[in-house]
């Protein structure tokens, strides 16, 4: 709640690692390089991770610290590290045919950013909120969420797919914490356990893609319609 | 008591999994998951006759046993039953001998994660069940390790992980609603949420409820989040499909209706249902549309799910005793009902060595038992009396007529006798005499026919004669959802009969 009144080093402390947040998602919409995306990807978790525990500092809530040490070690590196594993086993460094051109994907999102700002500036009104941090946390959440579906939509590589997923769920824990700091650990504690747990059965669909499909392209996917 | 047999219930699959862990052979992996499947059948019987009408919670309200969530519970575990019956003659066809426990493992697990999802009384340890769900029947999906069910495994866990990151961020914005009436931290469950929701913020409360309702959509099944359906519930092995279509989709249903709820509370009553209803009709015309079009077998019974999905949903949206109490009932039919779709489909599958129903011809002549069942099985799935699904639909569309929905109603209606002619013209076209297949039909073990007289005998029963037991079940939920005090819905049950014919019409 304190987030509502934040001094204004702190709003801005807020601010400067949301929007960075947002950046490296643009950084991934952009790259079309395998282990660019994972750099990305393991840049916005460690922000996350800090802006867990800035907030717990600041708002006092001890077990936040927690949260912000599992965060850097599980999507910062454990996930990261997964997925290049299976980066380099596949062999797939990068995305050979894009459905969207990077340049035409950056643009897509940064409209939806905008239509984020929207939506956020709306709820904002009918809520009251005088803070501008909420806005933009807000904001960030649902133009994550939306790169993240972009990211999805058009990219087909299987790894690339995977962490679109983690992008949408980055989104989510970094609107959590500016949010709703208080929420019960054991639901956060529980989601990063989830996540670890998805990955891996990830990793193993991909090995099944490679073994029977021939190919971790979801291009190759095709053969269920109708 | 209740807390008993919901230990009972979840202990039974768990032991089942340790036991097959630590003793991975076949035979002993098929009667240990046969026995668990019967325990907890039997422990979610009791739970549906034991749980108060308020519901109880355990584990500092972390585990709720209510009416609703018991129901689902009864509805997984007939099918979790049926299911294991039906594996034991049908896996064995598969070749793959040595992979069975695993399968068995694995089974048993799906029926435990089915299990607690509808007992979770937070809504964030909610959606963590229903993910759990997600990750275990993907590798059940893609058991067969052909590249078509590797393909339905990957669109699966993709499709719904994405889908369910909506819920998630629904959840996120339910809890931070609440934060401003309950202060930054508290423990968030149906109750305390519903508490809240009259001093929540409107708008955001509205915003919160179809993110949530598009997330356990794509679950469900209701279209245009259906995408993943059809491929799962076909290319997976058969128990597989009927778990997946009789037991997953209801319980991800809970967690929509619970949030419906929720809204109720806040006296938001008529728009959240009407955005219910546009789900539901829209999952119906996919429906239709693609069973008259259909070619695979195991397809058409997915798009079936699709379309049931679709009534239960426009039950609970049109409201009221009548829909939610015809949507409950519709339910326990479908997942009946499915089950036996699936067991017949698997089994012209595997006999006729073909997925395609142009390759399926005189079913009837090779199979005059399993043929019969299956054919009224197709009688009933498409809604004709005297069998269960057509008393719920009946009554869930008056429901409509009497409510807000009557254009939904009228629609629903159309649509179903679509459904009726599309579906029954693939049956025509299967049990018709026609050219011989070039090699004659495998026979079908015993385990393979049993399940469907298990299946059909109830249904039958369900549509000639409401239980009123039931009945009292579902208007206490009916209340609950609507927010009026469980007592009066038990005095007003009392005094309400079921109004379902009697005899077919």
């Amino acid at each position: 709640m304190t987030a509502f009144h934040a001094s204004p080093v702190v709003a801005s402390i807020f601010s400067l690692i949301a929007i960075a947040s947002l950046l490296l998602a643009f950084v991934m919409l952009g790259s079309r390089w395998m282990r660019h995306y994972l750099m990305a990807f393991a840049a916005q978790s460690w922000l996350i991770a800090i802006l867990s525990a800035s907030v717990g500092y600041i708002d006092r809530y001890p077990e936040l610290y927690v949260i912000a040490i599992l965060t850097a070690l599980f999507r910062g590196l454990l996930l990261p590290y997964l997925l290049l594993r299976i980066v380099r086993r596949m062999n797939v460094e990068r995305e050979i045919v894009p459905v969207l051109q990077p340049s035409s994907s950056l643009v897509i999102g940064a409209i939806s950013v905008v239509f984020a700002l929207a939506v956020a500036e709306h709820i904002g009104t009918s809520l009251d909120l005088s803070s501008k941090v909420v806005i933009l946390a807000l904001t960030v959440m649902l133009s994550m969420k939306l790169i993240g579906y972009l990211m999805l939509a058009a990219r087909h590589e299987a790894v690339s797919q995977v962490l679109g997923l983690l992008v949408l769920e980055n989104g989510i824990f970094l609107g959590t914490q500016i949010l709703v700091p208080g929420m019960p650990m054991l639901l956060e504690l529980v989601i990063l356990f989830d996540l670890l747990i998805v990955v891996v059965c990830f990793g193993v669909l991909v090995r099944y893609l490679m073994g029977q499909v021939g190919s971790t392209s979801t291009l190759h996917l095709r053969r269920l319609v109708g | 008591m209740t807390g008993l047999f919901a230990i009972v219930l979840v202990a039974a699959p768990t032991l089942a999994v340790l036991a097959m862990l630590v003793a991975p052979r076949r035979e002993f992996a098929e009667i240990v998951n046969l026995l668990a499947s019967i325990v907890s059948f039997a422990a979610s019987i009791a739970l549906a006759l034991t749980a108060p009408p308020h519901g109880v919670t355990f584990l500092s309200h972390y585990v709720i046993v209510d009416p609703l969530g018991a129901w689902i519970i009864l509805c997984a575990a007939i099918v979790y039953l049926l299911a294991s019956i039906y594996a034991l003659g049908y896996m064995r066809t598969l070749d793959e001998d040595e992979r069975l426990p695993r399968f068995y493992q694995l089974f048993a697990t799906f029926a435990l994660t089915i299990f607690i999802a509808p007992l979770m009384n937070n809504p964030g340890v909610y959606w963590i069940a229903i993910e759990m769900t997600t990750v275990v029947s993907t590798f059940l999906v893609a058991f067969e390790q052909a590249p078509e069910a590797i393909e339905a495994g990957w669109k699966y866990i993709i499709v719904v992980s994405a889908g369910i990151t909506l819920a998630l961020l629904g959840t996120v914005l339910f809890y931070w609603n609440g934060t401003f009436v309950l202060g930054p931290t508290y423990d968030m469950t149906w109750a305390i949420l519903r508490h809240a929701a009259p001093r929540m913020n409107h708008p955001l409360l509205l915003l919160s409820f179809l993110l949530v309702l598009v997330g356990y959509g794509t679950k469900v099944g209701l279209a245009p989040m259906h995408t993943w359906l059809p491929d799962a519930h076909s290319e997976g092995p058969t128990p597989v499909s009927a778990m997946l279509s009789g037991a997953l989709l209801n319980t991800a249903m809970v967690g929509i209706v619970r949030y419906l709820a929720v809204l109720h509370g806040a006296a938001m009553v008529a728009l959240p249902g009407q955005i219910l209803v546009a789900f539901g009709v829209v999952s119906l015309v996919v429906a239709a549309l693609f069973i008259v079009r259909q070619r695979g077998v195991k397809r058409l019974m997915a798009y079936s799910s699709v379309e049931h999905m679709g009534i239960v949903a426009l039950g609970f949206g049109f409201g009221g005793p009548l829909g939610v109490a015809g949507a409950m009932y519709h339910m326990l039919n479908h997942s009946l009902n499915k089950s036996l779709m699936f067991f017949g489909a698997g089994n012209a599958m595997r006999s006729y060595g073909a997925k395609a129903m142009a390759r399926i011809t005189s079913f009837a002549r090779h199979f005059p038992v399993s043929g019969a069942l299956w054919l009224a099985g197709a009688v009933a799935i498409t809604g004709a009396p005297p069998f269960g699904l057509f008393a719920s639909e009946l009554t869930i569309l008056r429901a409509g007529f009497a409510g807000i929905g009557l254009w939904a109603a009228i629609v629903m209606a159309v649509l179903l006798i679509v459904i009726f002619i599309g579906f029954l013209n693939h049956f025509r076209l299967m049990y018709h005499d026609g050219a011989e297949p070039d090699s004659a039909p495998a026979p079908v073990s015993r385990w393979c026919v049993a399940p469907m007289w298990l299946a059909l005998v109830p249904l039958l029963i369900f549509g000639l004669w409401w239980p009123s037991g039931f009945w009292r079940d579902f208007q206490t939920v009916a209340h609950d959802i609507a927010g009026v005090p469980a007592v009066a819905a038990r005095q007003q049950a009392q005094t309400t009969s079921p109004v379902v014919p009697r005899r077919p019409a």
